[in-house]
């Protein structure tokens, strides 16, 4: 005979391995949702560590305040670590100059002007730029932008700050372009109608309905982005050379902490060297950075959201 | 007393529309530059390396002649790296995404692991770079192995299966978990046959995607220490490899000009492989694209 519905009910009831699957699985997977919380712990704790190593050999004040970093030096190695935010900060600050308009430009284009079909098929091909590995920009950067630019600029130098920077830019444009355009499509349409009804054209619907608006998802897509350009690191470590200098010059080599970082990785240092240890005060200091940028942005965006 | 002057109307706006325009323009511009760009990037990339592309590249390990310079051994690579990073990284993915959406509670701990998987998704590659040679190189003592370096980018694109795992999740609508429960279902059954299968399809596309980032990252794997002149395939998961970044990489910082066009085939081999991920995702999304 069958055993009726409630029977059914009871057994299965009775089974302890159902009860225990019900009362472990939330357990098992809260374990591996920390995984990512660990992951940041790990992170933090071993930069910390190392870096800490590292200044028990180099004073903390000359790695702060010193504007020489020569690691490699065979009579006294110097670690400041200046002539390296300088050259990160080069880098960074054409690709914001390259990529702050264009991206812009892109996210007006596509919310205000372009037709439901163009934006369907531009935001995607843009967002290819994103997906492309960085060494292949790296690679871009090194045989084609830097050739180009030398053709038309002499006096550049094969490794210099301009073309990682460009093509660094163009790295992060579809970021730029597609948070804005998502920001900016964000705002209701019955503002913008609103705004046309009384004679605006499209332009100044664009300038001073939509853009100010969006400006709080506008201002965290591009601190989103110069924090990527700031952490980017196969573009320059091909195209941007290897000389940390603390000047005012574009068009040499230079050396950003990222490239820094894989200088020494590459050359193998020796487990235990002060250079060995100095890639974590580095890396640590490339965290910060990138940290606080990206604090800034989910502040910016929090903080300043316009609620319709 | 005239009200409105209609000359001086027109006037405005003829000038208000010619703004309107030229704007109209310079933003289609920017939009065109950077597809210019890509295009050119492409095209470069494609006729530099072309002339090197054969089955013999494709079968060669490295060499120091550029002419006898192949990729077996960084094709392979990626690929067992690919056998660690894909469980690896889909489980603890997913697993972390059905907690969040199914079982947290609204308290600081789920706000607290919500915010850290936000911010951990900005940290630079070359850091986790820092995390994998510390963690795994040194502390575990897997060395430069194909485990290493799989771990390493398991948690560099943790984050985003993460989040597209969560959006599928909770794209699935509230009335299925009802009915499933309704039906007596519990919990755990409910999450396994009604709402995993239906949010597969965009788990996958996530996860893929997610992958083929994996799969071009370079700096991790310096900062670890992964070779590049490697004349043997790997055998097992703690076996020293090579991966395709790596070895462009190397060929294209190498001062010798037929480098370069070494160096571009190995580029378009590995922008096929990404489009296949990239086609494969995109197939999966159209196929199983449901709508509640």
């Amino acid at each position: 005979m069958r055993p009726s519905v409630q029977e059914m009910i009871a057994q299965s009831k009775g089974k302890k391995f159902k009860k225990n699957v019900e009362k472990f699985v939330p357990v098992i997977l809260f374990l591996i949702a920390s995984v990512s919380v660990l992951t940041t712990i790990g992170i933090v704790l071993t930069l910390i560590v190392e870096t800490i190593t590292f200044f028990t050999r180099v004073p903390i004040t000359d790695f702060l305040f010193g504007t020489t970093w020569l690691p490699f030096s065979n009579k006294e190695a110097m670690f400041g670590i200046w002539p390296l935010i300088i050259g990160t900060l080069k880098v960074t600050l054409i690709a914001t100059i390259v990529a702050v308009p264009i991206g812009i430009g892109a996210a007006i284009y596509l919310s205000e002007y372009a037709s439901e079909t163009v934006r369907r098929i531009v935001k995607p091909v843009l967002e290819i730029l994103a997906g492309i590995p960085t060494i292949v920009y790296g690679f871009f950067a090194l045989t084609f932008v830097t050739p180009v630019l030398q053709s038309f600029f002499p006096e550049i130098k094969i490794f210099n700050a301009i073309s990682p920077g460009i093509v660094v830019g163009i790295m992060i444009i579809p970021m730029i372009a597609s948070l804005s355009e998502d920001a900016m499509s964000s705002v209701p349409k019955q503002i913008r109608e609103g705004a046309l009804a009384m004679g605006s054209t499209k332009f100044e619907v664009a300038m001073k309905v939509t853009l100010p608006a969006a400006l709080s998802g506008i201002v965290a897509s591009v601190v989103l982005a110069i924090s990527r350009a700031i952490g980017e690191t196969m573009i320059v470590s091909l195209a941007a050379g290897s000389t940390p200098k603390m000047d005012g010059d574009f068009t040499g080599s230079i050396q950003t902490m990222t490239s820094y970082i894989v200088q020494v990785s590459k050359g193998d240092a020796g487990y235990g060297t002060t250079i060995y240890y100095s890639i974590y005060a580095v890396g640590f200091t490339l965290f910060v950075f990138t940290m606080v940028m990206n604090i800034l942005a989910s502040y910016v965006s929090k903080r300043f959201r316009e609620e319709y | 007393m005239k009200y409105i002057d209609q000359q001086l109307v027109v006037k405005r706006m003829n000038g208000r529309n010619l703004v309107n325009k030229l704007f109209k323009g310079i933003f289609m511009l920017a939009t065109l530059v950077s597809l210019l760009f890509l295009a050119i990037l492409l095209y470069r990339i494609g006729t530099q390396g072309i002339s090197h592309l054969s089955w013999d590249f494709l079968k060669n390990f490295a060499s120091r002649f550029p002419e006898k310079a192949g990729i077996k051994a960084a094709l392979v690579g990626s690929l067992w790296l690919m056998a660690v990073v894909a469980p690896t990284s889909i489980i603890l993915g997913v697993g972390s995404a059905i907690y969040l959406e199914e079982y947290a509670k609204k308290n600081r701990i789920t706000a607290f692991i919500r915010t850290n998987i936000s911010n951990l998704a900005g940290v630079p590659s070359v850091v986790f770079g820092l995390l994998g040679l510390t963690i795994f190189v040194r502390a575990l003592s897997l060395g430069n192995s194909v485990l290493a370096a799989g771990f390493t980018m398991s948690l560099l694109i943790l984050p985003v299966i993460i989040v597209a795992a969560q959006e599928s999740i909770r794209a699935i609508p509230g009335e299925l978990r009802d009915a499933s429960f309704g039906m007596g279902a519990t919990k755990w059954q409910t999450i396994v046959k009604v709402i995993l299968p239906a949010a597969i399809p965009g788990i996958l596309t996530g996860s893929i995607l997610a992958l083929s980032r994996a799969i071009g990252e370079t700096a991790p794997l310096i900062v670890i220490g992964v070779p590049v002149i490697i004349q043997f395939l790997p055998s097992g998961v703690m076996d020293t490899f090579t991966a395709l970044p790596m070895q462009i990489y190397d060929w294209s910082s190498r001062p010798q000009q037929e480098f370069q066009v070494v160096a571009a085939a190995g580029i378009i081999v590995l922008m096929v492989v990404l489009l296949l991920m990239n086609t494969v995702a995109a197939v999966i999304r159209n196929k199983f694209q449901k709508r509640y």
